[in-house]
C-alpha cells in the first residue's frame, strides 16, 4: 500500500516536468517552413522596389514560371539538362566510389593515384572547359564530362578519407577469421565507409548542379542555361530566376532522397548516432 | 585436439615517441604450452607483453623469432583451429547477431541450412537466441561479447584466444559471463587461453596462471580448484582460492616498483 502511494507521488511529480519539455521542441519542418515563408514575405516587399531589370521577386518568378510551363519550354529545357547531369552524376559516383575504395585500401594506389585525386580536386575545370570542347566537340559528350569530372573528386576523396577511417580491430575481425582481402573490402571496410561515401555523393550534387550549368553557357547553349542566358539577354530577369530556383530546388530535393537511400540502405547508422526518423 | 604451443617467442617492435626511435621488446623468449581442454590465464602488469602473446597466437602480428604450434602445426597467419575474442567484442555494427556469426562460419566455407543451424546452435549455446535479429547497438555490452564468444566457438576452433573478454563489462555482468564461460566449456572442452589483468578472474576461471613481465614469463602456477567449478560464489570462498590469488599477488608485485 505504501509503495503504492509512492508511486503516484513519484509519478505525478514527475509528469509537470515532462510536458514542457516536449511542448518546447517544435519539429523540423515546421521551423523551415517558417523560416521559408519569412524569407519569401521579406523578398517580395523589397524586390519590389527595385526596378525589375536589377532584380526580382516571389510573386513576379512565379507569373515567369508559369509562362515557362505553359509553352512547354520549361521541360524541354528540364529535359534536356537532366539527361547530361544524370549521367555525369551517375558515372562520378560508379567510377569514384571503386576508386576511393583502391586509394584508401592499398598503400599502393593511395601512393601512385592519390596525389591525382587531391590536385583534380582544386582542378579550375572552367579553365578547361575549352580544351574538352575541342576533344569532346560541343554537344552532350562534353558536358557530361564537365559534370562527372566536376562530381567525381569529393565522391572520391571522400571515399578515400572513409576507408582510411575505418577502425583497426574491425578489419581484424574479418583478418581472424581468414577472410580474403576482396570480402573484408565488400563486407567490412564497404559499410564501414557508407556513411563518408554518401556524405562525398551529397557534396557532389551542388558540384554536378554547377557543373551542368557551366556546360550549357560554354558550350552549345541549351538547357535550363540557355533560359538563364537567353532571358538574361533580355533583360527578363524574373523569367532568369526561374531556372535557378528550380536547380537550387533540384539540389535540395537529390539531397533529400540520398537521405533516405542512405537511412534504407545503412540503417545502422542513424541507429548507432541516436538520430530519430523525421 | 587443442594444444597451442609457445616456442622461444620473441616480438619486437620499433615506435616513434615525441619523434624519438625506441625499440620496445614487447616478448623475449616465451616458451609454455596450454594442454587440451585446458584454460590458461595471461596475467600481468599492462605493457608486459600478454596481449601481445595473445595477437601472435593468433597470428595478427608475426613473431621475430620463435614459433607458436597448434596441435604440433606451426601457425603461418590467421587460421580457423584458432578463434579470437576480442576485447569489446567488436561484433560487426551492420550484421545482426546471428549475421556476425554467420560471418566466421562463411569463412570456413560453410553454406545454406547447415550455416543457419549451425550459427543457431552456438548463439543458444551463449543464450542470445532471443536477440539474435538485434544489431550490435541493440545489445548490452554483455550480450555483445555473448556475441563475440558465438562468432568465435562456431567455427569451431582448437583453441579458444580471449583478450580481456571481460574487462569492459560491469562487476555484475562480469561475473555471470565469468561463470557461463566455465559452462560452456564444461560443454564443449575447448582449450582457452586467455588474456586478463584481473587477478579473481584469472583465479576463478584458469586451471595454470602465467603470470608476464617485461615481456618474460615470470612465473607459471597451477591453480589447486577442481573442475567443475559450478557456483563462483563459493569458489571464492574457499581457503585455495584465497591462497592462490595471494600467491599471484606477490607474484605480480615482486620486484615492481610501485609508483
Amino acid at each position: 500500500m505504501m509503495v503504492d502511494i509512492a508511486d503516484k507521488q513519484s509519478k505525478t511529480a514527475a509528469l509537470p516536468e515532462a510536458e514542457p519539455a516536449e511542448r518546447r521542441a517544435l519539429p523540423r519542418w515546421l521551423i523551415t517552413f517558417a523560416s521559408i515563408t519569412g524569407m519569401l514575405i521579406f523578398w517580395e516587399i523589397f524586390g519590389r522596389q527595385i526596378n525589375p531589370v536589377f532584380g526580382s521577386y516571389p510573386s513576379a518568378i512565379a507569373v515567369a514560371f508559369w509562362d515557362l510551363l505553359v509553352s512547354g519550354q520549361l521541360w524541354s529545357a528540364l529535359y534536356d539538362s537532366l539527361r547530361p547531369f544524370l549521367l555525369g552524376y551517375g558515372l562520378a559516383i560508379v567510377i569514384g566510389v571503386p576508386l576511393g575504395l583502391l586509394i584508401g585500401g592499398f598503400r599502393t594506389a593511395e601512393a601512385a593515384l592519390g596525389i591525382y585525386v587531391t590536385a583534380g580536386y582544386a582542378m579550375p575545370l572552367v579553365a578547361l572547359v575549352p580544351l574538352l570542347i575541342l576533344w569532346l566537340g560541343l554537344g552532350f559528350t562534353v558536358k557530361v564530362a564537365v559534370v562527372f569530372l566536376m562530381a567525381l573528386f569529393p565522391i572520391c576523396i571522400n571515399t578515400w578519407l572513409g576507408v582510411v577511417a575505418v577502425p583497426k580491430t574491425l578489419i581484424e575481425v574479418g583478418k581472424s577469421f581468414v577472410a580474403p582481402d576482396l570480402v573484408i573490402l565488400r563486407r567490412i571496410v564497404l559499410p564501414a565507409t557508407l556513411p563518408y561515401i554518401m556524405a562525398g555523393v551529397r557534396l557532389a550534387v551542388g558540384r554536378a548542379v554547377v557543373a551542368m550549368v557551366i556546360a550549357e553557357f560554354f558550350t552549345t547553349i541549351s538547357g535550363l542555361g540557355a533560359v538563364i542566358i537567353n532571358s538574361a539577354n533580355n533583360f527578363d530577369t524574373a523569367t532568369m530566376f526561374v531556372p535557378i530556383i528550380i536547380l537550387m530546388l533540384m539540389a535540395v530535393g537529390l539531397n533529400s532522397l540520398i537521405g533516405f537511400v542512405e537511412r534504407t540502405v545503412a540503417p545502422w547508422q542513424a541507429e548507432i548516432a541516436g538520430r530519430e526518423r523525421e | 585436439m587443442g594444444e597451442v604451443s609457445f616456442h622461444d617467442v620473441s616480438k619486437r617492435f620499433s615506435l616513434r615517441v615525441d619523434g624519438e626511435l625506441h625499440h620496445v621488446q614487447a616478448l623475449d623468449r616465451v616458451s609454455f604450452t596450454v594442454s587440451d581442454g585446458e584454460i590458461v590465464a595471461l596475467i600481468g602488469p599492462s605493457g608486459c607483453g600478454k596481449t601481445t602473446a595473445l595477437r601472435v597466437a593468433m597470428g595478427l602480428d608475426p613473431s621475430s623469432s620463435g614459433r607458436v604450434t597448434v596441435d604440433g602445426r606451426e601457425i603461418n597467419g590467421c587460421g580457423h583451429d584458432r578463434g579470437m575474442v576480442f576485447q569489446h567484442a567488436e561484433l560487426l555494427p551492420w550484421f545482426t547477431a546471428m549475421q556476425n556469426v554467420m560471418f566466421g562460419l562463411e569463412m570456413k566455407g560453410m553454406r545454406g541450412q547447415p550455416l543457419r543451424a549451425t550459427a543457431e546452435k552456438y548463439l543458444e549455446l551463449v543464450g542470445l537466441t532471443d536477440s539474435k535479429n538485434r544489431r550490435p547497438h541493440q545489445l548490452s555490452g554483455g550480450m555483445k561479447q555473448r556475441g563475440g564468444i558465438a562468432r568465435a566457438l562456431a567455427i569451431d576452433p582448437s583453441v579458444l584466444l580471449m583478450d580481456e573478454p571481460f574487462g569492459a563489462l560491469d562487476a555484475q555482468t562480469r561475473e555471470s559471463l565469468q561463470a557461463e564461460l566455465l559452462d560452456i566449456h564444461a560443454r564443449t572442452k575447448k582449450t582457452i587461453l586467455f588474456v586478463t589483468h584481473d587477478l579473481d578472474e584469472a583465479v576463478l576461471i584458469a586451471d595454470r596462471i602465467i603470470v608476464m613481465k617485461d615481456g618474460r614469463v615470470a612465473d607459471i602456477m597451477t591453480v589447486p580448484l577442481a573442475r567443475p567449478r559450478p557456483d563462483l560464489s563459493i569458489v571464492r570462498g574457499l581457503p585455495e582460492f584465497n591462497d592462490t590469488r595471494y600467491k599471484v599477488w606477490r607474484a605480480l608485485h615482486d620486484e615492481v616498483t610501485v609508483h
